[in-house]
């Protein structure tokens, strides 16, 4: 398994397309946490699916108003098909050209298949990373994981009395 | 490894013995033909350990690429609040390739119960608190796929298949043994 980022590291910042015409960067989401959800393919089976899995937990992230981002190789237009297909609510970010690039920094991409890894990653509203986690590749993680590390951040953001005055309207 | 966060409560929907030593545990879906597939398998499973066994049904639809699993799961919670969820559970497993309001209804006026009472508590939503908060249970208990179960609290990793759960079950049964308590 590849090692991927630790938590206290800066999330490598990126411009990815999202859709056939659109790019999105990283570092334009700050002041709010964001979950990095790499994975290796579109099109897995429908009831194991982890993407369908977080469409259907995605209000539980929206109380910690975080945002959640797919990431593969696939390309824009199997993105927009797949998303179409289960009704995706979130953005799928195309780490398609030069195939991996992204995964890479985050330690998240295997080579030996050209795939991204099933990472996961939590980053706080100032773009550090907060938690994350590799699964086997054959195994849907789950949003347990995430949801904890989501509470544990907002305790923590509480605490340390940071208010946030940005909004980012999309 | 991941276990049940949510304890079985009166709450729950159970079939059996309670005090049966061994707890089967489903999250499913109604319109999710691997549970489909399982629904005769947990038959199966219950008549194989007859009064060492209690089931019990947890909802975990994925109501975005399942389009009917929600008003379904509603349904059963309706039909249990009128204590006929067993039937209505079993009969919505068995018509899964018809699942939709005009069945439900069918369903419902079968088993002798209000089918406008029944489109009122579709409409209001009035058990789709129940089914998120089993959802929920789930996903904070590691589920990540249906049919998920759950053997005296811990996931059971393998197939679905009759051989593997009985097998797993057996393994509890002789844990518990050993180590009785």
């Amino acid at each position: 398994m590849a090692r991927i980022l630790n938590p206290g590291t800066t999330a490598p910042d990126f411009t990815l397309r999202v859709t056939p015409d659109q790019n999105l960067t990283l570092s334009e989401l700050r002041g709010q946490p964001v979950v990095l959800a790499f994975y290796p393919a579109d099109w897995s089976p429908v009831c194991s699916d982890q993407m369908a899995l977080y469409n259907e937990v995605l209000p539980e992230f929206q109380k910690h108003r975080a945002e959640l981002m797919g990431i593969s190789v696939d390309g824009v237009w199997c993105h927009a098909a797949f998303a179409k297909d289960r009704r995706l609510h979130f953005p799928l970010l195309s780490d398609f050209h030069p195939k991996g690039t992204v995964a890479q920094t985050y330690g998240a991409y295997r080579e030996s298949e050209g795939v991204c890894e099933r990472a996961l990653f939590v980053l706080d509203s100032e773009g550090t990373i907060f938690w994350s986690y590799c699964s086997p590749i054959a195994v849907n993680p789950g949003a347990d994981g995430i949801l904890e590390a989501l509470e544990e951040l907002s305790k923590q953001e509480s605490t340390h009395g940071r208010v946030e005055s940005t909004s980012h309207s999309k | 490894m991941a276990v049940l966060k949510v304890p079985v409560t009166a709450n729950d929907h159970i079939q059996g013995d309670k005090n049966a030593p061994i707890t089967l545990a489903e999250y499913g879906d109604y319109e999710c033909p691997h549970c489909g597939r399982a629904h005769p398998i947990v038959k199966a499973v219950q008549r194989h350990f007859g009064k060492q066994l209690r089931f019990v049904f947890r909802h975990f639809p994925l109501t975005q690429i399942h389009l009917h699993a929600e008003a379904a799961a509603e349904t059963a919670e309706f039909a249990g609040a009128h204590s006929r969820f067993w039937p209505m559970h079993d009969l919505l497993f068995e018509n899964q390739q018809r699942l939709g309001l005009p069945l439900f209804f069918e369903l419902a006026k079968g088993l002798g119960l209000s089918s406008s009472e029944l489109r009122s508590a579709l409409e209001t939503g009035q058990y789709a608190p129940k089914v998120r908060a089993d959802f929920l249970g789930g996903i904070r208990s590691g589920v990540n796929s249906t049919p998920t179960f759950f053997i005296n609290g811990r996931r059971h990793d393998g197939t679905y298949e009759l051989e593997d759960l009985v097998q797993d079950i057996e393994a509890e049964l002789l844990e518990m043994k050993v180590a009785p308590g």
